[in-house]
Parts: structure tokens; C-alpha cells; sequence
């Protein structure tokens, strides 16, 4: 991680997308940086945390993103270089406080990283958030490798400061997981303590203020739009009749494309790094100058209907395709035969022969899905509850949250029906409890409670809605890579952030009936849920035991307990159809025999607890 | 030299590590090479899949049919992932088995692997394949399939840069206590990669 903060400048070095953002925000002189986990965002904010143990960076780990993009506002709002870094449905969640900051505009350079997700590889949707940046009007810059993520992220500090705007610099997936050579600059020295310079009527956004303030924002929205004209992430190569534009990522896959189809230089490319707002002088230039274009760009044609505009305002009828005639889809990520297959056809060249694929298997091939972990606590709280609704007789509807323990969606736990986003869990209870009067059971994660929950269980408590809310604590958040949040109990070495107690604030919320149990302790955990479950209206249950993997790691120790099957089997296949641990295994395709692989076995010790079979052993 | 390398197997094999040294090695030798990961799922018995890119090509990627080496850390997934390969391909399988959930709560049959790799000697170019696992465990950890693999895919002679050079790598990129093991797990993958017995299709 402090990798980072050494190395020449001149150097090479082999960065993640995200590493190279951390990179070039030091290089620009950040004094502070804030984030929420989320992937394909979390390195950004996990390298940061540690750079701030060891230089003189101010980072949070904030409750949520909007705390997240306040925090960095307020610090830019006193002259700071400020960075906020979050994941793409993240700025859902600050969109509130973006919508006005841009009015409000900034003193030092403020830098918002959001990372879009195409193809979903770890988020609930595939939104695409260049749209925030024409909706809140701030400048969009989009890098293609690790190498241009370091350079526009500081680009977009100066900008932002020279036009008094934030700036958002957006990746994707593939950008921010992808290593590539990065060479260094020299960092800069952080600066001394900001200057709040009071000027109400220019910063504090009552309607008065707020007319002037949107008059501004469209003035700053003309100078910016000079900037993208002038700017050189905005470049045209090559030169012919047929015209193609490209963004991000995809400007890497048009590359190899031009290349493996012998059309290198043939073909006039704009690649856009500064895309909003639209560089309209060089886009007509460059629309004159051709005879149709191709605009390849992941998910919305959020640059093809700019162009489209653009061309129309100008009298210019040349053929601008692109998702318009569905040759390319809305739909995921794209990859480079792709690209190269809709740019052969957009322009009617040969493409090569299609390469040699290797025929379908004579069986569909198992799958491999994500699980929770051998020894995971939540599987353990689960499986308790399935316990307890199966003893009282009871069917219950699960809403669920964001996290880890939404993994419980997969049989054999089945503990998942409804799911929006963060926080949904409490909400959504609360209006399928009330419309079907059955009883419902919502899961979240301590987290996510922080994130978004503590509203939601207010309103429930006010208007007296009737579920049993279970918080999966586990100390972390664990899903993303086990960062602290308020509620933690599980801390990275040195780590300043004060705790605070969730059965604390769940009272403080006006709940009355609360339990908090361990989840590996069977008996009383099943005792404490099949009480829960029969009380009425808002009640809580708080699960609460360590992340494993994680408490693992912190200590550097694992259990040496394991445990088999000992006793005789009875074949009940209980524990695989109410449990499911992934250490558990039928012995041999077929057999009805159950077997533990000692390699897999956690020693949680929770399984010995319901099946008598299931015995300790002594490993070395 | 243009080379796409495909590495694919189970959270926990240590495919990112491999998939980073292999990087920094080309990054020695002189490349701009990408190395492109999948996240999040690692700890979790999911698949995990990362790409190395090197040459002319700029797209951290590989479409099917484009991979130059398939380097596969557990038969299944090597299989799963075959229709990455072209009729050239290098592919090198640990044909250790990782038995997933799906298998083993009998919602599936884990396919016969020596079935797999007769289907995928049909189709590649050159198909390696032995029991890394065993290996490392021989070499002192069953952590280093990754180290093994790597020591294998040097030796069949389809990198730009030299054993020795990946080596170095390897031992700048190592805590001291797993220096030894990893150092001899690499070792152990270059003559298992010597040996014509382990050769399915082609040769070192």
C-alpha cells in the first residue's frame, strides 16, 4: 500500500486503475480524502486509509456516501484538495447534496471518482452516472487505462479549482481492476490548515441566493464546455471518411480493433476523455470532416445523443450510429471482438475468420457460485431462524439488505425475497408487512444499518409498523473488504474511528423489544428468535459475532479446532438442506453418506450443536 | 512479442498474485503489459479470472477464441474457460479438483476429468497437464499451485522474458517465510513441464 508514497519520478510502475487515481490525487497535493466502501471503488479509499497512517492525508471512512461528499465539500468549501471516491449507485445516495454543491461550487479542487459497474460484476444495477454529470452540470472526465486515470485525476483537480466546480472522473470496472504501466510524478506537499471565508449570500442556498447561484453554474457550464473544446483528453487521430468516437474504456478495444483490422489511421478517431460537457466546435469540425460515424460507448448513448443534438443544431444529416440502430447493446460490458466485429460491419470490411471454439460439453457443467464462508456467522443466524419458523409453523417474507448476507439468497438458506438497495431491507418490510399482514422478517447488515438503516427503522418505530429486523453484526463490512464503519468492532491496526454501539442507538430509535444474541450459540439464539418472532410490532434481533475471515486475519491465527462426522449419519440430510456449509459434502456423487472436508472446516463448531453426529477432532 | 495469457481457478489459488507477477515481469522486461482481475468474489469459493496482456494490444480483455496461454488452476474451470482458447493455444491445467457446492450437495456431477482434458487436447495447440496441488504440497505449501504454474508456464517457452527473470520476480514479490516453498514450487512447475510424460498435445 505504501508503495504508493515512494518511487522517481520518471518511474514505472504497475498500478491498479484505482491505485493510479490515489497516484495522481497525491501528486496533485489532496489534503483530504473520503469514501465509502463499495466495489469496484474500495481500493481507492483502502490505499488512502493507509497512506493517511503514514503522511499527513486527512481520510474518513464516512457512514455513507452523502456524509462522504459533505465532508469533502465542506473541506473544499475552506480551500482544500478533496477527493471523494464511491461506487456508481453510491452517488444515488449523494446525489441530494451533488445537485446543490454545484451551485454552491468549491474553493479547492474537488475531485468525485465514480466507478460504474458495467455488467453488473458486483452491484444491483448497471445505472450509468455520466448522466449526473450533465443533470448536476459539472465536468465528466473518462480515462481509458491507469496511466490517463493518474493524469485526469490531477487535471481534475486544477480544473475544478479554475472553474470553482467539482469535477467527476468516472471509470468502470474493468478500468479500476486493471493493472497497467503507471509512470510517476512527483508528489506534492499537503497544505497547511484551510481558510473558511465567510460569503452567506453566495453559500447558503435559500432561494434568493440559489437564483443567482443557478445563473452562475450555467455561466461556469459555457467555461467549461471552452475547456473541453481546448482540452487534450479531447484528440482526433487518423483521418478518412469514416468517423468513430469513443470514451473510456472502449477507446482500448476500437484501438485493437483499427489494428487487427489493417484500418490503423484509416479511420478518423476522436477519442473524448473530457466529455462533458461536449466539446461542440471540434465535434462539428470533426462531423464535417467525415462521412458517417460510429460512436462506440458502454451502456447509454449518452455521447450519441449529444452528438446527435450537436449535428442537428448544425444541419449536418451524415449517418451518426451506434446504440440508435441497436449495433450496439445498452446492455454490459463490451469486449474487444465485439467492438471489433460491429466496427467491421458499421464500416462493411472483412473481418477475420472466426477463431476455433471449443464444442459444448456432453453435460452442463456444474456451477460455481459465491457462498458464504465455511464458519461464516451469519449462515449460523440463518439457519436458527429457518429453525424456529419451521417449530412455530410460521412462513415468513424476507426482505434483505446489502452485504455478505446477501449470499443468503441461494438454497439451501433461501433467506432472501426482496431487495432494492442499501437500506431497503427496513422500508420494504414495512410496506409488505402492512399490505399482506403476514409476517415478516428483515435482514441487514451493521454496515449497512449505519449506511441507511437508522432512517428506515425510525419510521418504522414512528408509524408503528409490525417486523422482526435481524442485524447481521459482524463487526465489518465485510463484503468489500472488511472496512470499519461507526459500528465496529473489528479494527484495522491503529485505526481512530470512535464505536459506537448499535443496541444503543437501536433503543435511542424507540424500540422496545430488542435481543442480542451470539449466532454460534444454538440454544439460546434459537430461544431468543422464536421469541422474537411471536412479539409484535417493531422488534429487533442483533446477531452478533465477529466476520471470521476477517477476525482471522487481524489476529493471525486460525482455529485449530475441526470437526467430522463421527457418529453414524443418519442420512437425514438436514444439515444440507437447513445449513448448507461449504465444507459439507456428500461423500461420493450419489452416496447419502455426509462428510466434512477438514481443509474447508472453519471449526466454528456451530454443526456439532444440531446433529449429533458431528463430532470435534484434534488437528495438529 | 504479442501475448494474451487467461488464468482462471478458485478464490483462494492465488490466480491474482500469479496474474500480478507475471505483470511485473513483463513491466521488467520492458512491456507495457495490462493485468486485468476480478474482485470481491475471492474469498468466497467463487470463480475467479484475470487476464495478462502484452504487445501491441491495448485491451485489458480477451474475447473468446483470443487466448495465447490458458493457464487453469483447477480442471473445471480450465474447461469452463476453454472456448478463450484458439486452435494455437498453450494451455496448462493443474488437473487437481476443487469440488463445488453445487457438487457436493448433489445439485450437480462434477464431470469425469479425464474426459475434460481429452475433449480440450482435441482443441488447443499444446495442453500441459499435471497435478500442481500435489506439488506444492511437496514443496512445502499448499498455497503455491500459483508458484507451481507459473515455474510451468515459463518453462514451456511462450513468455518474452526468461525463468530466471520471472524468478527474481517471484522472490521480490515473496514474505520471507514462504520464500523457501514458493521458490521450490517453482521449480517443481519447470520440470513438470520438462517432463514429455506430463504432455497431452505438443511439448515444451
Amino acid at each position: 500500500m505504501l508503495e504508493l508514497l515512494t518511487g522517481q519520478p520518471g518511474e514505472r510502475r504497475l498500478l491498479l486503475g484505482n491505485e493510479a487515481i490515489v497516484r495522481g490525487a497525491l501528486e496533485a497535493g489532496v489534503a483530504l480524502v473520503t469514501t465509502y466502501p463499495g466495489t469496484p471503488a474500495s481500493e481507492i479509499g483502502d490505499r488512502c486509509y493507509v497512506i493517511s497512517r503514514h503522511r499527513d492525508l486527512a481520510f474518513e471512512y464516512s457512514v455513507n456516501e452523502k456524509a462522504a461528499l459533505e465532508v469533502a465539500a465542506g473541506a473544499a468549501a475552506a480551500g482544500w484538495r478533496t477527493m471523494c471516491s464511491m461506487k456508481h449507485v453510491g452517488l444515488n445516495v449523494a446525489a441530494d447534496a451533488l445537485m446543490t454543491l454545484a451551485y454552491v461550487g468549491v474553493k479547492g479542487g474537488m475531485v468525485i471518482v465514480n466507478a460504474d459497474d458495467p455488467s453488473m460484476f458486483s452491484s444491483q444495477n448497471e445505472q450509468d452516472n455520466r448522466f449526473y454529470a450533465r443533470l448536476a452540470g459539472i465536468p465528466l472526465l473518462e480515462p481509458a487505462n491507469p496511466q490517463e486515470a493518474k493524469e485526469m485525476v490531477a487535471a481534475g483537480f486544477a480544473l475544478s479549482e479554475d472553474l470553482g466546480l467539482p469535477v467527476m472522473v468516472r471509470t468502470t470496472t474493468r478500468l479500476s481492476h486493471t493493472r497497467g504501466a503507471v509512470t510517476l510524478g512527483e508528489l506534492a506537499p499537503r497544505p497547511g490548515p484551510g481558510r473558511f471565508l465567510k460569503d452567506p449570500f453566495h453559500l447558503v442556498m435559500v432561494p434568493a441566493v440559489a437564483r443567482g447561484a443557478h445563473v452562475r453554474l450555467l455561466a461556469k457550464q459555457a467555461q467549461a464546455q471552452a475547456r473541453a473544446e481546448a482540452s487534450p483528453f479531447n484528440v482526433i487521430s487518423g483521418s478518412g471518411p469514416w468517423g468513430v468516437v469513443v470514451n473510456g474504456v472502449p477507446a482500448a478495444y476500437v484501438a485493437d480493433a483499427l489494428l487487427t483490422l489493417g484500418l490503423e489511421g484509416q479511420v478518423t478517431l476522436l477519442r473524448l476523455g473530457f466529455s462533458h460537457p461536449l466539446p461542440e466546435k471540434l465535434l462539428v469540425d470533426f462531423l464535417r470532416g467525415v462521412q458517417q460515424v460510429l460512436v462506440v460507448e458502454e451502456l447509454e448513448p449518452f455521447l450519441e445523443d449529444g452528438i446527435k443534438a450537436i449535428a442537428q443544431a448544425h444541419g449536418l444529416t451524415l449517418p451518426i450510429r451506434g446504440k440508435g440502430e441497436g449495433l450496439f447493446s445498452r446492455l454490459y460490458e463490451f469486449h474487444p471482438a465485439l467492438v471489433r466485429q460491429v466496427v467491421a460491419a458499421a464500416f462493411d470490411v472483412p473481418t477475420p475468420a472466426a477463431p476455433v471454439v471449443a464444442p459444448p460439453p456432453e453435460q452442463a457443467l456444474p456451477e460455481r457460485p459465491p457462498n458464504l464462508c465455511p464458519g461464516c456467522p451469519h449462515r449460523a443466524m440463518y439457519y436458527a431462524i429457518k429453525i424456529a419458523l419451521r417449530d412455530l409453523g410460521v412462513e415468513a417474507i424476507f426482505p434483505t439488505d446489502i452485504g455478505c448476507y446477501t449470499l443468503g439468497l441461494l438454497p439451501p438458506l433461501s433467506m432472501a425475497d426482496y431487495l432494492i438497495c442499501m437500506g431497503s431491507s427496513i422500508t420494504t418490510a414495512c410496506g409488505i408487512s402492512r399490505a399482506t399482514g403476514r409476517k415478516v422478517v428483515a435482514f441487514i447488515g451493521d454496515s449497512t444499518f449505519f449506511h441507511a438503516g437508522l432512517t428506515g427503522l425510525a419510521n418504522a418505530v414512528h408509524n408503528r409498523h409490525d417486523l422482526l429486523l435481524v442485524i447481521l453484526d459482524n463487526g465489518t463490512t465485510a463484503m468489500t473488504g472488511q472496512q470499519p464503519h461507526p459500528g465496529v468492532t473489528l479494527t484495522p491496526p491503529d485505526y481512530p474511528g470512535k464505536p459506537i454501539a448499535i443496541d444503543g442507538v437501536v433503543r435511542a430509535l424507540g424500540v422496545e423489544r430488542l435481543w442480542v444474541v451470539n449466532p454460534y450459540k444454538y440454544k439460546e439464539s434459537l430461544a431468543a428468535t422464536k421469541e422474537a418472532l411471536q412479539a409484535a410490532g417493531v422488534r429487533v434481533l442483533i446477531s452478533q459475532a465477529p466476520c471470521r475471515l476477517y477476525a482471522e486475519r487481524l489476529q493471525g491465527r486460525k482455529s485449530r479446532a475441526r470437526f467430522q462426522v463421527k457418529g453414524v449419519c443418519a442420512e437425514c440430510h438436514h444439515c444440507l438442506e437447513y445449513f448448507g456449509c461449504p465444507a459439507m459434502y456428500l461423500k461420493e456423487n450419489g452416496a447419502a453418506q455426509m462428510a466434512i472436508d477438514p481443509d474447508l472446516c472453519s471449526g466454528c463448531a456451530f454443526c456439532g450443536q444440531f446433529c449429533d453426529a458431528i463430532r470435534p477432532v484434534k488437528t495438529g | 512479442m504479442n501475448l494474451r495469457i487467461f488464468l482462471t481457478g478458485v478464490g483462494g489459488q492465488g490466480t491474482l498474485l500469479a496474474s500480478r507477477l507475471l505483470g511485473e515481469a513483463a513491466l521488467e522486461a520492458g512491456y507495457s503489459p495490462l493485468v486485468s482481475e476480478t474482485h470481491g468474489m475471492a474469498q468466497r469459493g467463487g470463480v475467479v479470472i484475470s487476464t495478462v496482456v502484452l504487445g501491441d494490444w491495448q485491451s485489458p480483455i480477451i474475447s473468446p477464441g483470443e487466448a495465447d496461454v490458458l493457464l487453469g488452476f483447477e480442471m473445471l474451470e480450465a474447461y469452463r474457460a476453454l472456448d478463450r482458447c484458439h486452435a494455437g493455444s498453450l494451455a496448462i491445467v493443474n488437473t487437481a479438483v476443487i469440488i463445488p457446492y453445487t457438487v457436493s450437495t448433489g445439485q450437480g456431477r462434477y464431470p469425469d476429468p479425464e474426459r475434460l482434458l481429452s475433449l480440450m487436447a482435441g482443441q488447443v495447440g499444446r495442453l500441459l497437464a499435471f497435478d500442481a496441488g500435489a506439488l506444492a504440497r511437496q514443496a512445502g505449501s499448499q498455497l503455491a499451485v500459483n508458484m507451481v504454474l507459473l515455474g510451468a508456464l515459463v518453462a514451456a517457452d511462450s513468455l518474452p522474458f526468461s525463468g530466471e527473470d520471472l524468478r527474481q520476480v517471484v522472490q521480490q514479490h515473496t514474505k520471507p517465510r514462504f520464500l523457501e516453498a514458493n521458490l521450490a514450487a517453482f521449480r517443481m512447475g519447470w520440470d513438470a513441464a520438462r517432463n514429455p510424460g506430463n504432455w497431452r498435445r505438443g511439448g515444451a
